[in-house]
């Protein structure tokens, strides 16, 4: 990819706990954001991760942009930095 | 304070039983969340940026030894070993687990505790003065006309799906502890020209995108009028309440649409409409009510009390500070108000381990008669505390880490949980908090009665608008930056402070509030509080200060 | 979709006219508001039973003046979250004194059945799905209320006063 492409990912809140949690691919899920799965359409893994019985294991997941850097994905923003790592307060 | 009886409870199961159902069929796929939300927010429940955020309703903010104990227990088993008061004197815990919310539920039950209604489109927690029934100032105790609204108001079937939430506070003094104007109705008891106690009734006022002041509905609305008026007022929100826009869907919208001389005229009509025998209420149900706030029998005071708490004070600086800021006057000679801060410096504000909780329930009950009211800028009174006792009581809250003596004072700081917790914040309000709290401690003895508010975003859930100093979190282009009001105040003169200019980032907001009280401190003439010099010099000495001449 | 009138699934028996459609020499059927409110005179000289369909933005006053010309009043939920219709019912009960059967349709959740009989609403358009997942338990889920309305329980503060 050249640096130009667009890093997405998929998150939401775990149904059981409201654990914010990550789209892991193959309709899994994983509260860390190192597993997420990266592409540069977003909307795309969200349909994908929207798919699946019900009840969804993910409430309201929808797309965010993310950084990688050396394979080490980053949250953007003080929101879902605070989502990713918890509050600073 | 009121107890329950056998229909209270037997309510409370069949809540906790529907409720219980609810997350069951949420849990299996049954109910998708779409349908599933509006029915957990009408349970207090949540879901923010780590967790599930659980509000628990404290009526009027009055709680009893073992519904302190319950918070404690709740907080350790079911969350992170704390919990947060807010602005509408209810309990908010951050890290709660859906599937766990139905024992909690059944567990707050035990003790005469739910979370009905403290979300949604509904008739929310009424709140009122945590002085009630034990201040001088007030024409009677206003709680127990805030549980007859409190029992009305509970699953009442016209009124649930509501445009908007609506919420209700009710005072019965001149000096208003209850913030009654930026409510959707407020109510002030008063005596009209016969000496007849009834309520001035308010309407329309609130925060959040569109701060207004309440206007008078009516002048004086008889006691037994008060349930039929209320429906009146609320059916015509109801009907014409706007449903396409969230934000135009308080009743504050509609009364500025309609005017209040239109909107008085359509309540009116309304209830003249109405059958009122059903509501009205009658002096037995007045009486019954009344019953359950009698005053303690309080003892004679120990007769050595006002050497011994003379004593303390002339011996120790900080003890007479504490006095000085965190007492107030009651109305029976020998006893005092105490106010408990959780304002600690550096702390996030109106948070309370589980352990501070068990101490305070264990006071509550060697001190007062049991009961304890957590105040709506995040603090907890305790009603009757004998004066003499005021050293032993000041000497465990301070171990327990709740001695500041702030009340009143800058570092009271109220704020609202922010981006920190709260999926709606653009901004951060708890480091905020806690910086500009430990700046301002050292000069607030100086700069005397000051009510600084932080909000998180435009929900106003900080009341920053009637903050004499307020602080709003704002989102400019992914970064935290904070506007600033001065001259807002939630009193009896109420306001909605003005903006002093562009918002700036947070290493900026304590020097600019610095300046704003210094332009304070330097005009005041004496006894004024920020607001009243405010009014008097306007905003312009204050916006010069932080932005310079224009 | 199914009906419920009571506590049970009945054959709808109205037959609901488009507003183009011809009125036919028995009903019983409904007409829509808009209909009603420009053919007001012609089809009150009409034969059939009539029921109306209302929009919730119609206000108790226009429908309540109406009311005992029709023997079924349909209020409507645009969405489940749009509360208007609860009042809609309850004054059309209370300050109206309509005893025919009002209904409610469009958007209902289970858990706002008991609200909405209780506003006096007496039969509901549920989905199919109502039948499967037994929402008529929801009729059964309280049996203490804290306020009047249209249904004749009791309210608690009225127990309590008896009970003295």
């Amino acid at each position: 990819m050249n640096a130009e492409t667009p890093h997405q990912a998929v998150t939401g809140n775990r149904l059981r706990d409201g654990v914010p949690i990550y789209y892991a691919g193959n309709g899994s899920w994983s509260p860390s954001i190192a597993d997420a799965v990266v592409a540069p359409d977003g909307g795309i893994l969200l349909v994908e991760a929207a798919k699946g019985p019900l009840p969804l294991e993910a409430v309201g997941p929808y797309v965010i942009d993310v950084t990688v850097t050396d394979g080490v994905i980053g949250p953007i923003g003080v929101k879902e930095t605070i989502r990713a790592f918890g509050p600073t307060a | 304070m009121y107890r329950y009886d056998e229909f209270d409870r037997r309510f409370l199961e069949e809540r906790t039983a529907q409720y219980r159902d609810q997350v069951r069929r949420r849990l299996i796929g049954q109910l998708s969340e779409e349908e599933f939300r509006p029915l957990r927010l009408r349970n207090g429940l949540y879901l923010q940026l780590h967790a599930y955020m659980y509000r628990i309703a404290i009526p009027y903010g009055t709680l009893s030894p073992a519904q302190l104990r319950m918070l404690a227990h709740i907080a350790r088993k079911y969350d992170k070993g704390y919990g947060h008061f807010t602005t509408r004197q209810n309990m908010q815990f951050n890290w709660i687990k859906l599937d766990e919310t139905p024992d909690i539920m059944a567990d707050l039950a035990s003790v005469e505790m739910h979370s009905i209604q403290t979300s949604g489109n509904c008739i929310r927690n009424t709140t009122s003065d945590p002085f009630a029934g034990v201040t001088a100032d007030e024409i009677e105790d206003p709680r127990p006309w805030c549980e007859i609204i409190r029992q009305w108001s509970t699953l009442h079937p016209e009124f649930s799906w509501l445009p908007r939430k609506f919420k209700i506070a009710v005072s019965a003094s001149e000096k208003d502890r209850a913030a009654v104007h930026i409510h959707d109705i407020g109510l002030y008891i008063v005596k009209n020209d016969a000496g007849e106690v009834g309520f001035q009734v308010l309407v329309g006022g609130g925060l959040g995108r569109t701060p207004i002041m309440g206007k008078v509905l009516r002048e004086f609305l008889p006691k037994k009028d008060l349930l039929s008026y209320l429906e009146a007022a609320l059916r015509i929100y109801n009907e014409y309440g706007r449903r396409d826009n969230i934000y135009k869907a308080r009743i504050k919208i509609l009364v500025q649409a309609l005017g209040i001389d239109k909107m008085r005229e359509e309540v009116e009509a309304e209830w003249a409409q109405m059958d009122h025998t059903p509501l009205d209420l009658s002096d037995q149900t007045i009486a019954a009510i009344y019953e359950h706030f009698a005053p303690p029998a309080y003892p004679a005071p120990d007769a050595q009390g006002e050497a011994t708490l003379a004593t303390a004070i002339a011996a120790d600086a900080k003890f007479a500070r504490w006095v000085k800021h965190n007492t107030h006057p009651h109305k029976q000679p020998g006893y005092a108000i105490a106010t408990v801060s959780l304002k600690p410096l550096g702390k996030p504000p109106g948070d309370i381990t589980a352990e501070q909780l068990d101490l305070l329930a264990e006071l509550s009950e060697r001190y007062g008669f049991g009961e304890v009211r957590v105040t709506h800028e995040q603090n907890v009174v305790f009603p009757d505390i004998p004066r003499g006792a005021l050293p032993v009581f000041y000497a465990e809250i301070a171990a327990a880490g709740m001695g500041t003596a702030n009340i009143g004072l800058a570092s009271d700081i109220i704020a609202c949980p922010g981006l920190d917790y709260c999926s709606l914040a653009n901004a951060r309000s708890i480091p905020v908090a806690e910086k500009l709290g430990e700046h301002l401690a050292a000069r607030e003895e100086e700069i005397g009665p000051m009510k600084i508010k932080i909000s998180g975003c435009i929900n106003a859930c900080g009341h920053h608008h009637v903050g004499h100093i307020g602080i709003l979190g704002v989102d400019k282009n992914g970064e935290e930056f904070y506007q600033i009001t001065v001259g807002g105040s939630a009193d009896e003169q109420s306001a909605v402070g003005t903006i002093v200019g562009r918002a700036v980032p947070s290493d900026e907001v304590n020097s600019a509030v610095d300046k704003l009280l210094d332009v304070y401190v330097k005009h005041r003439s004496d006894g004024e509080d920020l607001p009243a010099t405010y009014r008097r010099i306007g905003a312009e000495p204050f916006k010069e200060a932080v932005y310079g001449a224009r | 979709m199914v009906l419920v009138k009571g506590r049970a699934v009945v054959q709808d028996s109205w037959q609901h006219l488009e507003d183009g459609d011809p009125l036919p020499a028995s009903g019983p059927v409904t007409i829509s508001w808009a209909r009603w409110t420009a053919e007001r005179d012609m089809i009150s000289r009409a034969p059939a039973e009539l029921g109306i369909r209302i929009p919730n933005t119609v206000t108790t006053a226009e429908i309540g003046a109406e009311a005992a010309k029709f023997g079924l009043i349909a209020v409507h939920f645009p969405n489940f979250s749009d509360g208007r219709a609860f009042s809609q019912a309850r004054v059309l009960r209370d300050r109206y004194g309509f005893t025919g059967e009002i209904r409610a349709t469009g958007g209902v959740l289970r858990d706002q059945l008991l609200f909405m009989q209780r506003c006096g609403i007496d039969a509901f358009e549920m989905p199919e799905r109502a039948l499967e997942e037994n929402w008529l338990a929801a009729f059964d889920e309280f049996d203490v209320f804290y306020q009047p309305a249209e249904d004749n329980r009791p309210w608690v503060a009225r127990q309590r006063l008896g009970r003295n």
